[in-house]
């Protein structure tokens, strides 16, 4: 085999980070080779590059011994190099032929185009009738149509940006068909994933990248689940002993939680169910795009569930809407800051006033009470430690540390019954995020319960007093963080949760 | 190539002045118009923006004209703050005229106090239910209701024109396409209360009900529910705030206020009901809301100057032969300007290179 594609010290920095630091691989022809990093690793910066989607800052790439600096996708597919993004572009009232059509440079008649995609897709073990409206296709068959639009152009490098995600088992068999007799015919492909069974089963080779760096580079198949995600996340994972946590009376129960993501590409969630406890951390870990968001809108209330599969106290309150559970005590902090946490444009005093309004009683009548609004946000600002001119100054102004400070102490400081945050420390910078913890941890010393959903694995060992990971929209158990293995945790990542569920403490 | 990039901190100063910049780009290009015509054009710059407001005639007209402007806007800018936008006033102002008027008609004869406000109800109520109808298909089927609500002005239009030639014509007036005459109807007519300014009971009341918004946005639980969900529709959703109340309450308000325009218009300025009784006002005063900033004290001054445009271009039209087209050119030029310096303060042009 032969060098494909031959990428060296691509370098892009975006506004205050580095998306990718200095990137160089080789993709072999015809070879398999996965691209493996969580979220924010910078995966999607470099494929937009190799795809001529983003212009690198410094570096080379040299395809089939040419230079090759793509500036716009179309001179991309020239050279052969295509893509299958996990975001569809299709006209939902065209015909599979139509759409395949408008996808191509250089389109041939419709009849002659019809039998290519027939031949192609008999080869490929991908069936598809071109007269078919996509509206009646399902996930899968769109996916196929992706594919082939891309297979017509005969391409030498295929990418394929978490092409599973939105797949029945039975179709991820399908596709790994596909992608195997297409790299017997020498097209080699680009895969991006986190789901370690499917790397160990399909690549030939990975390449990891962390924080925009490449990190390592292994063989799948000599790998394990642990060892892969150890790359991932970083070797030096410490599990820190949990703090001393006496269990108090029940003050959360979800039982049987099921919600249908409203998001095509989100994840619905599915039989979640857990009990928590006054005075406890749970930590619940999982890669994004898990349920993550889900499981925060059902419990801010946001989305409203059967009433009886959240029960606060032993009250039945999965039927309120955000306001009556701040009644009740369950208070929120989704992960965005900007643009769901709180309001870009408005001052801290009326992001204050935004969640604080009915406990704190800032609008008693309707009226809102400036005087006692200001005061809280004040307040926020001080304990918080907020660096910011003013409670005058609009939200966006703030840094995100700053912001994130204010939107936690915002939900502390109307000391809830149960508080649950997304993400408390994304983008924030250390000594700030652990100013966040302690106050999270205070507030479960004060009694108070604290669900954390979380990407940091070092941040969940750290501050969980019990530690369950999001899957696929499943919860795994709930078992105490302290005595968790790297290995346990990694494969409960990975989506084995059978695994996750046996290992008792 | 030329790109927008956005600015990191838009002068806040700047922004209180894109309005007065605006006027003064149109009086400059709209000057340079009118001498490529063939026109004076200082004298038409004068006559378009400083006579309306220095002779005692025209002054006595301001309010007439800026009244009903104000009052629209004022409702609009409820809705334009909560990202709702309703393009229809002029409809809502059509159908507030039929309901108010025929109430009116209806009560022909009688005598009252009450008559007025009861006319002031129907008005305002027709022109709620008018402005309900893109909420309700917005809230239901999710359909845009910008084209809704312009739509809905052609339906009002062709109502209007019905009812003049059919229940609501003057059954005395020799079968001319109009109404009875409520302005020359004591119990029926707009008294004034301040006539140099040109200020009836209907502008009290828009004064009134301007201060009573101002109250709402500064003040209020649901002003701060509506400026969120404009500001951040998921925020607003965390803070509890449910999307379709906002609609509905927006085109609601600016519905109802429309409504009540058209039938201060009805029972002032007008007196009649006629198929050319709409003139624009609904329009004109999504100019005024934008100019005045959404903000209920900008609105007063922008539903003035906008109100001094109406009085100057008539009397430019005979004293200079200016075509009727050019104040509405001029009114046009004045948005254009508004929302170009607009884009501007938030965003800086940036020369990109072209990479190699």
């Amino acid at each position: 085999m032969s060098v494909l594609l031959d990428i060296q010290g691509l370098s892009k920095s975006y506004p205050g980070v580095k998306a990718n630091d200095d990137v160089s691989f080789q993709i072999q022809e015809g070879e398999i080779h996965a691209l493996l990093g969580e979220n924010g690793a910078g995966k999607s910066t470099l494929v937009k590059m190799i795809y001529g989607l983003v212009r690198p800052d410094s570096g080379t790439m040299v395809l089939n011994g040419e230079k090759f600096a793509p500036p716009k996708p179309f001179f991309a597919r020239q050279k052969g190099v295509s893509m299958v993004f996990q975001h569809f572009s299709l006209f939902e009232a065209l015909t599979v032929a139509e759409n395949i059509t408008l996808g191509m440079d250089v389109a041939p008649n419709r009849k002659e185009l019809s039998a290519q995609i027939r031949k192609v897709s008999n080869e490929y073990g991908l069936p598809l009738d071109p007269d078919r409206l996509i509206g009646d296709l399902s996930v899968g068959e769109r996916q196929r149509v992706e594919i082939i639009r891309c297979l017509l152009q005969d391409p030498r490098l295929l990418i394929m940006d978490e092409p599973t995600s939105v797949l029945t088992p039975q179709e991820v068999d399908t596709l790994f068909g596909t992608l195997r007799k297409l790299s017997e015919n020498g097209v080699a492909i680009l895969y991006i994933s986190h789901k370690l069974d499917e790397i160990k089963a399909l690549c030939d080779h990975a390449t990891v990248l962390r924080m925009g760096k490449v990190v390592d580079t292994c063989i799948p198949a000599n790998e394990t689940a642990r060892s892969m995600a150890e790359m991932m996340i970083g070797g030096e994972l410490e599990i820190h002993a949990a703090t001393e946590f006496t269990p108090g009376a029940e003050a959360l129960r979800v039982e049987d939680l099921n919600l249908a993501s409203k998001d095509p590409f989100g994840t619905s969630l599915k039989n979640v169910s857990f009990t928590l406890r006054k005075g406890e951390i749970l930590g619940i870990g999982g890669v994004a795009g898990n349920g993550q968001d889900e499981i925060l809108a059902a419990l801010s209330g946001e989305e409203k569930v059967t009433p009886e599969t959240i029960l606060l106290g032993g009250k039945a309150i999965g039927g309120d809407g955000p306001n009556a559970r701040r009644e009740k005590g369950l208070l929120s902090a989704p992960e965005e800051r900007l643009g769901h946490a709180a309001a870009p444009m408005m001052t801290l005093t009326q992001n204050a006033f935004l969640t604080g309004r009915i406990r704190k009683n800032l609008a008693p009548n309707g009226v809102i009470n400036h005087r006692k609004t200001t005061g809280f946000a004040e307040e926020i600002v001080k304990k918080f430690d907020v660096r910011t001119p003013g409670v005058h100054v609009a939200a966006k102004a703030l840094s995100g540390g700053n912001l994130q400070k204010f939107v936690i102490g915002r939900e502390v400081l109307q000391s809830p019954e149960v508080l649950v945050v997304n993400q408390p420390t994304w983008g924030v910078d250390a000594a700030a995020a652990a100013s966040i913890r302690q106050a999270l941890r205070q507030l479960a010393v004060s009694g108070a319960a604290v669900i954390v959903i979380s990407q940091d694995l070092d941040e969940l060992m750290e501050i969980s007093d019990t530690f369950a990971v999001l899957a696929e929209g499943r919860l795994s158990k709930p078992q105490p963080s302290d005595g968790l293995s790297i290995e346990e945790i990694g494969l409960m990542m990975g989506g084995d949760l059978e695994v996750a569920n046996h290992v008792d403490a | 190539m030329l790109m927008l990039e956005q600015r990191p901190q838009p002068s806040k100063t700047m922004l209180y002045l894109t309005p007065v910049m605006a006027v003064l780009a149109t009086m400059l290009v709209g000057g340079m118009l009118f001498w490529a015509m063939g026109i004076d054009p200082f004298r038409a710059i004068y006559l378009l923006f400083v006579d309306p407001f220095v002779d005692s005639y025209n002054l006595s007209q301001l309010f007439v004209k800026a009244s009903p402007l104000i009052l629209i806007a004022m409702g609009l800018s409820i809705g334009f703050r909560a990202g709702v936008w309703n393009i229809g006033a002029e409809g809502q102002f059509i159908i507030g005229a039929i309901c108010g008027g025929a109430v009116g008609l209806a009560l022909w004869g009688s005598t009252g106090w009450w008559i007025l406000p009861l006319m002031a109800l129907a008005a305002a109520l027709g022109g709620a239910l008018w402005g309900l109808i893109p909420a309700v298909l917005k809230i239901k089927f999710n359909a845009n209701e910008i084209l809704v609500s312009l739509m809905l002005v052609y339906v009002a239009g062709n109502l209007l024109a019905e009812m003049v030639q059919g229940v609501l014509r003057a059954p005395d007036g020799m079968g001319f396409p109009e109404s009875r005459n409520l302005g020359r109807n004591d119990p029926t007519a707009l008294p004034d209360v301040f006539p140099a300014l040109g200020i009836d009971a209907g502008g009290v009341v828009m004064l009134i009900l301007l201060a009573m918004a101002f109250f709402l946005l500064q003040k209020h639980a649901l002003g701060f529910q509506i400026k969120l969900t404009g500001d951040s529709p998921r925020a607003a959703r965390f803070a509890g705030v449910k999307p379709g109340v906002i609609i509905a309450v927006c085109l609601g308000i600016s519905g109802a206020a429309a409504g009540l325009a058209g039938m201060f218009e009805l029972t002032g300025a007008a007196g009649k009901l006629t198929i050319d009784f709409p003139l624009g006002y609904g329009f004109t005063a999504i100019i005024v809301a934008f100019l005045g900033r959404l903000n209920p004290v900008g609105i007063l001054l922008a539903g003035v100057v906008l109100a001094g445009t109406y009085i100057g271009g008539e009397n430019a039209q005979f004293m200079l032969q200016l075509p009727a087209a050019a104040v509405t050119v001029f009114q046009g030029m004045m948005l254009f300007f508004l929302l170009g310096f607009e884009i501007l303060i938030n965003y800086r042009v940036k020369r990109m290179r072209r990479a190699v």
